[in-house]
Formats: C-alpha cells, sequence, structure tokens
C-alpha cells in the first residue's frame, strides 16, 4: 500500500517538474524587469538583476529613484494621464453602440435582418490595415489627426463588429417568455432594454470591457497612426516605445517606464480574470 | 407580439451602421482604389503595386518572415497551450501555474517589448552580461555572448519567442476549457480496456479537440498575419526581420508611397479572408456539438 503510493508520488514528479519550470520560465522576464526598475542606475549595468536575490533582505539595493524620473522628467506621468483619457471613452463609447444594435438584431423584427447582421459580423475579417491610409487622410482634412476624439472613434470603428456579434450571441439567449411577457405588459423597446435586457447582461458587458479596455490600453498602432508625432497626447505605448529609441541602454529608466505602462491593466486583469477568461471563450468558443 | 413602429429597429442600428460605415466599409473600398495608383494617389498605374508586392526583394523577406511566424508561433503557442492544459488539469494548484501564464496577455507587445530586449539584452565578451540569455549563454555554457536580435540566424525566432510568451495563455485557457469539456466516463472507460495515458490522448482526446484546435489555429494564424507591434519595437524590421504590417507602416511614413502600403494591406486581406472562412465553420461545428 504505502509502496503503490510513495511509487504513485515518483511517477508523478516529472508532471510537477514541467509545470514548475513553465511557470518559472513564464515569470522571469516579468520579474526581471520588476526588479531592474527598482536598482540604481550604474548596478543594473554593473550586475544582472538576478544578483539581487543573493542579499535579498538587504533594501538598501533598491531604490524608487527611476520611477520618479521618468513619470516627472521623461514624461510617462502626463502618457498614463493620456492613456486614462484615451482609453475610458474608448471603451464606452463602442460598447454603448454596440448594445443598442446589438439589441435590435436580437428582439427587434426588420427586413434584412439576418443579412445585415452577417455582414457587420464579417466585417471582423478587415485587418485595421486596411482602413488606415483613407481614414489618416480624412483626418487630416477634417482636422480629426492628433485628437482624442479621432482615437475614440477609431476605436469603437475597430470594436465594434466583435462587440455587436458577443452582445447579439448574448441577448438572444435571455428567455423569450421573459420579454414577451413585458412587451405584452406595454414595455416600450426602450423600457426592455434598459430594464431587462442590459441589467441582465452584465456578465457579457463586463467581459467586453475588460477586453475592450485592455486592447485600447495596449494599442499601439492605432496611436501611431492617428496621434503620432503630437507629443502632448501620446499614450504610454507610444511614449514607451518613443523611449526605447531615446532611452537606449538606460534600462533603469527604461524597465521603470514599461512597468509603469504595465501595472495598471495587470491590476485590472488579476482582479476581473474570470470575466476576461468568459469572454475569450464566449469569443472563439462556446463558453 | 407587441406592435412596432417599422423604423424604430433603424433608430438602435443607425448608430453602429454610421460609424462601421465610415471606418470599416469606405475605407476598405478606398485602399482597393488606392492600390491601383500611384504613390500619391494621382494617376493610374495599372497592377503596378502588386507586381511590386510579388516581386521585390523588400516583399520576397516579408512574406518569408510571416510565414516563418506562421509556422513556428502557430505550433508553438498551440502545442505548448495545449500540453499545459492537459498537464494542468491534473494537479491541484492548477489556477496558479495557468495564471502565471495567462499574464502576459496583459502586456501590451510594447511592454513586452521592453522586457525582452532586456532578456536579449547584449554586451561585449569582456562585459558584465546583464541579458539573462546572454548570462547564461556566456556563464554556463561558455560561449560569445550572441546578438540576439542582430544575428540574421536567429532573430526571427527571438521575435517570435516573444510572441509565443505573450499568446501561449490564451491558447491555454480555451483548450482548457475544451478539455474540461470532454466527459470523464470516456476517459476512464478507456483506462479501464487497459489503455495507456498516451494512448488515451491520441485515440480519444485529441479527436474529440480537433474543432477547438482548429479554431485556435486559424485565430493565431490570423494574428500573426497581422503582426507588428513586436517587431516595430524590437528590430524596427531590421537585420532581415520584416514582416508585412511593418513593411506597410514604413511604405506609409518612411517612403510616402501609398500606393504601394494599399497593395500591402489589400494582400493582407485576401490573406486572410480564407483562414476566417475556416476559422467560421469550424466555429459552427464546435458551436453544434
Amino acid at each position: 500500500m504505502m509502496m503503490t503510493r510513495v511509487l504513485r508520488r515518483l511517477s508523478r514528479l516529472p508532471l510537477h517538474a514541467v509545470l514548475l519550470a513553465a511557470g518559472l520560465l513564464w515569470m522571469t522576464p516579468t520579474i526581471g524587469l520588476f526588479v531592474s526598475s527598482l536598482r540604481p542606475p550604474d548596478a543594473v549595468m554593473r550586475t544582472g538583476w538576478w544578483t539581487v536575490f543573493a542579499h535579498p533582505l538587504s533594501f538598501s539595493q533598491f531604490t524608487l529613484q527611476n520611477y520618479i524620473q521618468i513619470l516627472t522628467a521623461q514624461g510617462m506621468g502626463r502618457a498614463f494621464l493620456n492613456s486614462l483619457i484615451i482609453t475610458v471613452p474608448a471603451t464606452v463609447i463602442p460598447i454603448g453602440v454596440a448594445s443598442f444594435a446589438a439589441y435590435a438584431f436580437a428582439w427587434m423584427e426588420f427586413r434584412g435582418r439576418d443579412v445585415l447582421f452577417g455582414i457587420v459580423v464579417g466585417l471582423m475579417v478587415v485587418p485595421l490595415q486596411m482602413t488606415l491610409i483613407p481614414l489618416l487622410r480624412a483626418y487630416n482634412h477634417l482636422g480629426l489627426a492628433g485628437t482624442y476624439v479621432g482615437v475614440w472613434l477609431a476605436h469603437t470603428g475597430y470594436g465594434l463588429p466583435f462587440a455587436i456579434y458577443l452582445l447579439r450571441n448574448f441577448f438572444g439567449a435571455l428567455p423569450r417568455d421573459l420579454l414577451e411577457s413585458a412587451y405584452l405588459d406595454g414595455a416600450s423597446d426602450l423600457t426592455a432594454f434598459f430594464r431587462l435586457v442590459l441589467p441582465l447582461s452584465i456578465p457579457a458587458l463586463a467581459s467586453l470591457a475588460i477586453f475592450q479596455f485592455l486592447w485600447v490600453w495596449n494599442d499601439l498602432l492605432v496611436a501611431l497612426i492617428y496621434l503620432g508625432g503630437t507629443e502632448n497626447v501620446a499614450p504610454l505605448t507610444l511614449k514607451l516605445s518613443s523611449l526605447i529609441n531615446s532611452l537606449g541602454q538606460n534600462w533603469h529608466l527604461l524597465t521603470a517606464a514599461a512597468f509603469v505602462s504595465m501595472a495598471f491593466p495587470l491590476v485590472v486583469f488579476l482582479a476581473l480574470q474570470r470575466y476576461f477568461v468568459r469572454g475569450i471563450l464566449a469569443g472563439s468558443v462556446k463558453g | 407580439m407587441h406592435w412596432r413602429k417599422p423604423w424604430a429597429a433603424w433608430l438602435y442600428l443607425a448608430p453602429a451602421l454610421l460609424i462601421v460605415l465610415a471606418y470599416l466599409v469606405y475605407p476598405t473600398v478606398a485602399t482597393f482604389y488606392y492600390s491601383f495608383l500611384d504613390a500619391h494617389s494621382e494617376h493610374f498605374v495599372g497592377l503596378t503595386n502588386y507586381r511590386w508586392v510579388f516581386t521585390s526583394r523588400a516583399m520576397h523577406i516579408a512574406f518569408r518572415n510571416n510565414l516563418l511566424w506562421i509556422v513556428v508561433f502557430t505550433s508553438a503557442t498551440v502545442g505548448l497551450g495545449l500540453v499545459l492544459a492537459v498537464m494542468a488539469d491534473r494537479v491541484r494548484y492548477e489556477s496558479v501555474v495557468k495564471s502565471a501564464i495567462f499574464l502576459p496577455m496583459a502586456i501590451s507587445f510594447v511592454g513586452a517589448g521592453v522586457i525582452w530586449l532586456f532578456m536579449y539584452a547584449y554586451r561585449p565578451a569582456n562585459a558584465p552580461q546583464i541579458g539573462v540569455l546572454n548570462a547564461i549563454w556566456v556563464g554556463i555554457f561558455h560561449n560569445h555572448p550572441v546578438g540576439w536580435l542582430t544575428t540574421r540566424s536567429v532573430n526571427n525566432f527571438a521575435l517570435i519567442a516573444v510572441g509565443v510568451w505573450i499568446w501561449t495563455g490564451f491558447n491555454m485557457v480555451i483548450l482548457s476549457a475544451a478539455y474540461k469539456n470532454i466527459p470523464r466516463e470516456l476517459l476512464e472507460a478507456a483506462r479501464v480496456d487497459g489503455a495507456n495515458e498516451w494512448k488515451v490522448f491520441w485515440k480519444i482526446v485529441l479527436p474529440l479537440m480537433k474543432p477547438t484546435l482548429a479554431v485556435v489555429v486559424t485565430t493565431m494564424i490570423i494574428n500573426v498575419l497581422k503582426v507588428f507591434d513586436i517587431v516595430y519595437v524590437m528590430t524596427n524590421g531590421n537585420y532581415g526581420t520584416e514582416v508585412l504590417a511593418n513593411r506597410m507602416y514604413k511604405e506609409m511614413f518612411h517612403y510616402y508611397n501609398f500606393g504601394r502600403a494599399s497593395a500591402i494591406a489589400v494582400v493582407l486581406l485576401l490573406a486572410i479572408i480564407p483562414v476566417m472562412l475556416v476559422n467560421n465553420r469550424r466555429f459552427r461545428e464546435q458551436e453544434a456539438l
């Protein structure tokens, strides 16, 4: 009995070893970045970041100086604010617009409904690249290049097909009886939409919001094209990518800047991981 | 049914349709049109831009690299995602391991770019190595330090590794859900009949997960066709690492050749369409399960 149990444990050793190694391998790059961002410049250049673990408890080897410098002198503070200003409306607007459309596709009857829905969803195939040149030209004419409004609308346009697809599927799966009886009681579409459909769809809306938030916050290309060259509206990703060129080998600053750009989405992600996973599953497999 | 004004639905749809029309439909048509015009979109040049796309040396490199990304990135992210999903299912600390591997999904490609630039950091042989990879390469294996991003035989793989680091968690989560959907009795029955774990995996698990695997593979291919940020941030397409999306950006902002840039975008779209169709069909098959 004892013997077989020990043997079973032993046979599972490779399983644990592989999983542990994979977990460690995946964490190492991020840990290295974080540790380096807390070390003084000469230490970063002189020794590898892993040497701090020789004396893990000597806190004198760490400093917050890098963070102070990049947030103030290097303008990451401003960029953080810009990222917030860009991301919040660029998350709220598409979800709002998509909700209305998804309600119509799910619960209202009109001619050509299914065909139109097919076309909107089919637009998911269009790569961003396909839209950049005409939109940039239009933006230059309309004075929308380098403005927050321009970026909000662009993210709305790019996010809509997926958002409508996801929400329509969720709205459509709500119990038919519930809505029918509400209509019979004289509820208008607007009432049904605000009082029934939206509250019942909070999980789907939350998943979508996290998706869109991460997508916009982490986006480089859209910002690069429509905001490129306008320093005072640049979000974190854009700022960070230009720091890579200007700071070069100043790893202590670069690592701190990168961590500033990552901190917020990491917190959101860790806190709301469940919703994010649900969104992924709804978007690509049955949940 | 209750009575409705026939035009009410269009009020709900109008904002979405207007935005989609302006931001997706019109630009797509315009880009098609521009791809037949010259650099400044003034004169009709026929298929000149497409000839350049398919014959120029720069584009050959971009096509080659995109193909390399498709093959290596897709097989690595899907393979690792599957293995990790199945393995993690067997231990009690499953959620911890999965979180660790899933975490990079929250990090931007630019942030990941800095993380990995630092991992790949190169110092001359007589200086201390501060990048993890060269520290191991030099310190443990006693080799000369390597410029992982500038050496042509390895740099594309170094970039792809960053993508794999970010996306494996995504596949793992999806494949894990599909794996957990397989009825346990089915696997138990096979084991009782004397099949070993290996056989159970190949003969039962894999065939049952095929539709999900197909969805994941096609999703990764679509991703990779559009890959831009990693290359832009880490090498800017130098040293033979250019990809299609990166080249398009250069045609726009360095060479101001909007005809060629548009042609690249069209090729990208045409490459994505068939993959998307397969993705859709498999997706429906899977939903029907």
